[in-house]
C-alpha cells in the first residue's frame, strides 16, 4: 500500500476573474520510505503540489489518498489533526516564533496533540537529540545563527514523530555548509525510514533524494531516481 | 517549557500553555497592552465610581429623611398636588393651619393611631447669653416633639404641658448651640435672651446630627405658644409632625387626619384641601425613586466609556491578528484546529479586560474612598458605601465585554489559511 497515491490532481487559482492553474492532472505514488524532490523552476508549482500533499490546500480537482483514505472531502478540523500527526513541516522561512525558547518552539505541535502519551519534555528533548541542538534548548530563538534555527525547525518537524516530512527550499537560506548538514540530517532521517518530500530549484539540493520529480508549468514533465546521489556526510567531510 | 521540569507537571503546563502564549503576545507590545487595557480601566473605574458615589449620595438624601424618624407623618399648609411639593416648599406662607386644629389632632377619638403630634413654628433672632450673642434659629414645638422625634434630653428636661399654655420663658438648647452660648459652664439654670425677652435655659438636647438638611443641634427649642406669641407674633403653625403607633397604620391615619382637619376647615367633597398630610414613608420611596433614576442615569453614561474600552480592544486584537498572521499559520500547519485559534484569542482578549476590569475596580473604589474623604468636610454626612455588586458587576462586564469584542478578530484569526499566513510578509 503506498503512503501517497494522487491521480489527476488539479489546482487553480482564482483571483479577480482570472484563473491560474498551477497544477495540472498530476498522478504519481510515493512509497514508505521514499526521499522524493520536486525540482522545478520559480511558479513551477512545486510549492503548491507540496501544500497539496501536505494538507495545507485543496487540490480543485483529483483523488489524494493518504495511507489509503481519500482525503478530499476531510473537514478543516480532521486536516488538522492529521497534520498534527502524519507530518512534519521545514519551511524556508524557518517561522520560528520570535522571543521564544529553542524548546518551545520545537513543542509547538505538541500542544496540539491531545492524544499523546509521552511526555512533551521527552519528545522535545530526543527530537532536538536528533538535530545536535539539545545544548541551545534554552536560547531564544532569535540568538541562533540561521543553520542553528534551520536545525530548530527540523526538529520542531521531528517532535510528533511524523511519517513525512515536507521541507520547502530548507537551504534555501543558508550557506552552502549549514545548507549540508540539513541535508545530512535530512539523509540520515529518511534512512531511518521517515519519507521526505524536498522542494526545491537547485538541481545540486535534489540531487540528494533518490528520486526526482521535475516540473514546468503545473505539470510533471519528468519522474525519475537519481543516478549519482550526493550523500550530504560525506561532502561535509571534504569540507572540512 | 523547561526540560528540567518535571514531568509530573505535564498536566498543568498544558493547561497553562494559551496563558504562555497569551503572556509573550501582551509583552511583546507592552505600549498597545497599556493603552488598551488603561480603555478598560477607565471604563470600570467609572461604572464602579458611578454606582458606590451614586449609592453614597443615595444613603444621603435618605438619611436626611429617616432621621427625622420613622412612622411619622407631616401636616403642612397649604394645597398640594399628589404627589408634587407642598405650597409651604414654594415659600408661600398659609395661615389655616392653628393650634386648635393641632388639638383636635391630639384627640386619640379623632386619630385613634397618632400617638403623639407637635405644632411648629421658627424663626431666628439674635440671642444673647451673658458672655456671647448669636444670630441663632429658634423653633417653637409642643411637649411632644421629643416623642414625635424620638429625642433625648442630655441634661434637665424638655417643656411640660402647662409651660405651653401659660406661656413660659423657658429654653431647652440643641446640643452645638449650647456649647457655643455656654462654652465653660452649665448652662441649666442660666438665662439666655431672645428678641430682648429673658429665658430660662431647662434643658440640654443630645447630639441629633443633620436631618432634612438642616441642623437640629444648632436650634433653640421654645414652647410652641410662646414663639408664636412672645417672639413670632403669629397665630398658625408652620406645620406638624405626628407619630404613628405602627407602620401598617400610616395610611388609615393620613386618612383620619385629612378626614378630620377638611371638617374643621369646612372644605367641600369637590373642594381641594388647603392643607397635605404626608407620611415619610411615602417621602422616602418618592426619594429612592428619583435618586435611584439618577443613578441608573449615570450608570449607563459611565458604561459609555465601557463600550470605548470594548471598541479599544478589538481594535487592538485585530492589529495583533495581522501582526501575528504568520504565527497562526504555523500554528495551523502544525495542527491548531479553529477552535485552539479562537480560544488563543479569546483568553487575550479576556486577559486584557480583566487586569483592566480589576484595575478599574481598584481605581474606582479609591476615587469613593477619596470622595468619603473630602464631601464630609462641607458638612455632610457621606458614608463610604461599596455595593457588592459593583464589584460583580465590573468583573462580569470586563469578561463579557473581552469575549465580545475579541470574539469578532478571533473568529478573523480561526478562518485564516495557513499556506496565506505563512506566505504573509
Amino acid at each position: 500500500m503506498a503512503l501517497i497515491a494522487v491521480e489527476g490532481l488539479e489546482k487553480v487559482y482564482a483571483s479577480e476573474g482570472v484563473e491560474t492553474r498551477a497544477l495540472c492532472a498530476a498522478s504519481f505514488v510515493i512509497q514508505r520510505g521514499e526521499f522524493l524532490s520536486i525540482m522545478g523552476p520559480s511558479g513551477s508549482g512545486k510549492s503548491t503540489l507540496m501544500q497539496v500533499l501536505g494538507l495545507l490546500d485543496r487540490a480543485t480537482a483529483g483523488r489524494y489518498l493518504l495511507d489509503d483514505k481519500d482525503v478530499s472531502g476531510f473537514t478543516d478540523d480532521e486536516l488538522a489533526r492529521l497534520r498534527n500527526k502524519k507530518i512534519g513541516f521545514i519551511f524556508q522561512a524557518l517561522n520560528l516564533l520570535p522571543k521564544t525558547t529553542v524548546s518551545e518552539n520545537v513543542e509547538l505541535p505538541l500542544l496540539y496533540d491531545e492524544t499523546s502519551e509521552a511526555s512533551n519534555e521527552d519528545r522535545v528533548r530526543g527530537a532536538l537529540e536528533a538535530v545536535n541542538m539539545l545544548h541551545r534548548a534554552d536560547y531564544l530563538s532569535n540568538q541562533l545563527s540561521g543553520g542553528e534555527k534551520q536545525r530548530v525547525a527540523i526538529a520542531r518537524a521531528l517532535v510528533n514523530n511524523p511519517e513525512i516530512i515536507f521541507a520547502d527550499e530548507p537551504t534555501g537560506n543558508l550557506d552552502s555548509k549549514a545548507g549540508l548538514q540539513v541535508m545530512a540530517i535530512l539523509q540520515a532521517l529518511n534512512a531511518a525510514g521517515r519519507t521526505i518530500i524536498l522542494v526545491t530549484h537547485e538541481t545540486s539540493t535534489a540531487e540528494h533524494a533518490k528520486r526526482i520529480l521535475r516540473m514546468v508549468d503545473g505539470e510533471i514533465v519528468a519522474d525519475g531516481p537519481v543516478v549519482n546521489r550526493r550523500i550530504a556526510s560525506k561532502e561535509n567531510e571534504l569540507l572540512k | 517549557m523547561t526540560l528540567s521540569a518535571g514531568s509530573s507537571l505535564e498536566c498543568i503546563m498544558r493547561i497553562s500553555d494559551p496563558i504562555k502564549i497569551t503572556y509573550r503576545s501582551l509583552a511583546a507590545s507592552k505600549l498597545r497592552f497599556f493603552l488598551t487595557v488603561l480603555g478598560v480601566v477607565i471604563g470600570v473605574a467609572a461604572v464602579i465610581m458611578v454606582m458606590a458615589i451614586g449609592a453614597s449620595a443615595q444613603r444621603l438624601v435618605l438619611s436626611q429623611v429617616e432621621n427625622v424618624g420613622s412612622n411619622l407623618v407631616v401636616v403642612l399648609p397649604g394645597a398640594a398636588e399628589e404627589k408634587g411639593p407642598p405650597a409651604s416648599a414654594l415659600g408661600i406662607i398659609t395661615t389655616t393651619f392653628r393650634n386648635d386644629d393641632l388639638s383636635a389632632l391630639r384627640l386619640r377619638r379623632n386619630v385613634p393611631h397618632l400617638i403623639a403630634i407637635s405644632g411648629y413654628v421658627s424663626g431666628s433672632a439674635t440671642v444673647e447669653s451673658s458672655t456671647d450673642s448669636f444670630e441663632a434659629s429658634f423653633q417653637g414645638v409642643s411637649p411632644e416633639m421629643i416623642e414625635v422625634e424620638n429625642i433625648r434630653v442630655e441634661q434637665g428636661r424638655f417643656f411640660f404641658p402647662e409651660e405651653e399654655s401659660d406661656l413660659s420663658r423657658v429654653v431647652v438648647l440643641g446640643a452645638s448651640r449650647a456649647r457655643d452660648l455656654f462654652p465653660d459652664r452649665n448652662p441649666l439654670g442660666e438665662t439666655v435672651t431672645i428678641k430682648k425677652n429673658p429665658f430660662k435655659v431647662i434643658g440640654v438636647l443630645g447630639e441629633r446630627g443633620s436631618a432634612a438638611f438642616s441642623n437640629p443641634d444648632v436650634l433653640i427649642y421654645v414652647p410652641l405658644e410662646t414663639a408664636q406669641k412672645i417672639l413670632l407674633g403669629i397665630n398658625y403653625l408652620n406645620f406638624a409632625r405626628g407619630k404613628v403607633d405602627a407602620s401598617e397604620n400610616i395610611e388609615r391615619t393620613l386618612a383620619d387626619m385629612t378626614a378630620l382637619l377638611r371638617e374643621r376647615h369646612d372644605i367641600e367633597i369637590d373642594e381641594e384641601s388647603d392643607f397635605s398630610v404626608r407620611s415619610t414613608k411615602a417621602a422616602l420611596s418618592i426619594l429612592t425613586s428619583i435618586t435611584d433614576v439618577l443613578k441608573y442615569f449615570l450608570i449607563a453614561i459611565a458604561s459609555i466609556s465601557l463600550l470605548v474600552g470594548g471598541i479599544g480592544i478589538m481594535n487592538s486584537m485585530l492589529i495583533s491578528v495581522s501582526q501575528r498572521i504568520r504565527e497562526i499559520g504555523l500554528r495551523k500547519a502544525v495542527g491548531a484546529r479553529p477552535t485552539h485559534i479562537i480560544t488563543q484569542f479569546l483568553i487575550e482578549s479576556s486577559c486584557i479586560t480583566l487586569i483592566g476590569g480589576t484595575l478599574g475596580i481598584f481605581f474606582g473604589i479609591v476615587v469613593a474612598y477619596l470622595a468619603a474623604i473630602i464631601i464630609p468636610r462641607f458638612g455632610y454626612e457621606w458614608q463610604l458605601i461599596i455595593p457588592p455588586a459593583s464589584i460583580a458587576i465590573g468583573f462580569t462586564v470586563s469578561i463579557v465585554i473581552g469575549i465580545t469584542f475579541g470574539l469578532y478578530p478571533a473568529l478573523k484569526a480561526s478562518r485564516v489559511s495557513p499556506m496565506e499566513a505563512l506566505r504573509y510578509e
